[in-house]
């Protein structure tokens, strides 16, 4: 191009470019919004981390272990998000008396429900890990958690060839909904997963879910249901709540595999 | 394939709208993610304002997917648009080294990097003198579609999949190379905005050397 195409129209152009240019922001966000809107746009979008899932299992294995940490790199203090505690007077009492009456049920497809005290689990063998904690949000905090493994106590109860899903009740209520989630078995017999009763060697703060968390090593904060009162395995996802497999899932649209 | 006889290979053609779109959605769809908890650390881990190296500030509603604070909405265009922005720019990578276009095109020489050399490039930029004889491209824009294409972009692919849970028990590597996620999450914000950087430049720089003919030849192909 010579330099004379640019003084004659050029000016012209170039208004009409820098318009054009100004208005792709507001362009993208309203055809975004209309993709979100169509029917194969949320479906791709719902599926998007359904993708991801595959992807990390096909390249990492399905066992593959979140990385483990030295004691030195424990975080000093370990941030509490979401529930800071139950609301109630008997929580209260509970937590001054170390939980004495505590129960985790385990119901649902399983052959031989069980009801396990903070005593029952802690006979179990135990399994320590200094892991990092992610928030979906985007901040990190690395503490050591102690417990159970999940899969010890889904032995014990029998799991039912139908079960697909594991799903975690909790005592907490946030905006006046009890807090759940859920994962599937996958993440329920991975060798991290861990029903822990202790962070940093002594029972679990009030703020980090006391007296009982579940840890699911290889996903986002909002999959490790604090204030765990029952585990319950089902088929389905559909008849829990509100269908999506966790508070925030069905409350904000969050996405049910949280390992991104 | 024709890609001698044009300016522009089909493959660059396509990657470079796809990846327009794919890196305007992950950009917007960013900064509404950056809101949540718009503070930045280094190391494995951070969360408190008085270890942060960076308080970022906060975006409006114009410059972010959704126009409003939504976490969860902005997470599912980010983890989606992520797809086709990675697989999109391997599949540059491959065309780029099968058709030649890198060892031709992009491929920097040792006299390139001639202080003098380097001098001569920058003033004939400043004129804003963008014939060059027999190559394709000057130093300059070879140093700036290399550090894009080679730096960059995979960067933000890599440092994406560090600050990813399921990513770092499937491949722990990703935490050595960025020294932990909260570096991996600060890299990819600083990334960010290196191709938020690129872009202003390469738009400038289109609008100043023929817009029209820039804009169709990309779509087209163009002469050689």
């Amino acid at each position: 191009m010579s330099g004379q195409d640019l003084s004659g129209q050029g000016m012209n152009r170039r208004s009409i470019l820098a318009g054009l240019a100004a208005s792709a922001g507001a362009l993208v966000l309203s055809a975004c919004a209309k993709v979100a809107e169509s029917k194969v746009g949320a479906k791709l979008i719902a599926s998007a981390d359904d993708w991801h899932r595959h992807a990390q299992r096909l390249v990492g294995g399905r066992a593959a272990l979140a990385p483990e940490f030295a004691k030195s790199d424990v975080s000093p203090y370990f941030r509490g998000n979401g529930s800071l505690t139950v609301a109630g007077d008997a929580y209260q009492a509970a937590l001054a008396s170390g939980f004495p009456d505590w129960k985790l049920a385990v119901t649902g497809l399983v052959e031989n429900p069980l009801e396990l005290s903070l005593a029952d689990l802690k006979a179990l063998p135990q399994r320590t890990q200094i892991t990092r904690h992610d928030c979906v949000e985007g901040w990190s905090a690395i503490g050591e958690w102690t417990g159970p493994q999940l899969a010890r106590v889904l032995e014990m109860a029998k799991v039912r060839p139908q079960a697909n899903f594991v799903v975690f009740h909790c005592a907490d209520t946030l905006s006046d909904a009890r807090y759940y989630e859920s994962v599937d078995m996958v993440d329920a017999f991975h060798p991290q997963t861990i029903v822990a009763h202790s962070l940093n060697g002594a029972p679990l703060p009030e703020r980090n879910g006391a007296p009982l968390r579940v840890r699911i090593e290889r996903q986002l904060g909002y999959k490790q249901a604090k204030y765990l009162t029952a585990i319950e395995l089902v088929a389905s996802l559909d008849a829990i709540g509100g269908g999506k497999g966790g508070y925030w899932e069905d409350r904000s649209g969050y996405q049910w595999y949280a390992g991104i | 394939m024709s890609g001698r006889a044009r300016k522009h290979a089909l493959s660059t053609r396509l990657w470079h709208w796809l990846n327009l779109a794919c890196v305007t959605i992950l950009f917007m769809s960013g900064l509404n993610i950056s809101n949540a908890h718009p503070r930045l650390y280094w190391g494995q881990w951070g969360f408190a304002a008085e270890d942060a190296w960076l308080h970022v500030p906060r975006f409006p509603g114009w410059m972010t997917i959704p126009d409003y604070y939504s976490l969860a909405i902005a997470r599912d265009w980010h983890v989606l648009m992520a797809w086709p922005f990675a697989l999109g720019l391997l599949f540059m990578w491959v065309a780029m080294l099968a058709n030649g276009h890198f060892r031709r095109d992009l491929r920097t020489t040792r006299a390139e990097w001639r202080p003098a050399a380097i001098r001569q490039d920058v003033i004939d930029h400043l004129k804003l003198k963008f014939e060059h004889e027999g190559a394709k491209f000057n130093f300059l824009q070879k140093l700036a579609y290399g550090s894009v294409l080679g730096v960059l972009l995979p960067g933000m692919v890599l440092s994406g999949m560090a600050i990813s849970p399921g990513m770092d028990a499937a491949w722990p590597i990703l935490l050595d190379i960025f020294g932990g996620r909260q570096s991996a999450r600060s890299i990819h914000f600083l990334f960010a905005w290196g191709i938020f950087g690129f872009f202003a430049i390469h738009i400038a720089l289109v609008l100043l050397s023929g817009p029209v003919r820039q804009v169709r030849d990309m779509i087209t192909g163009g002469r050689a």
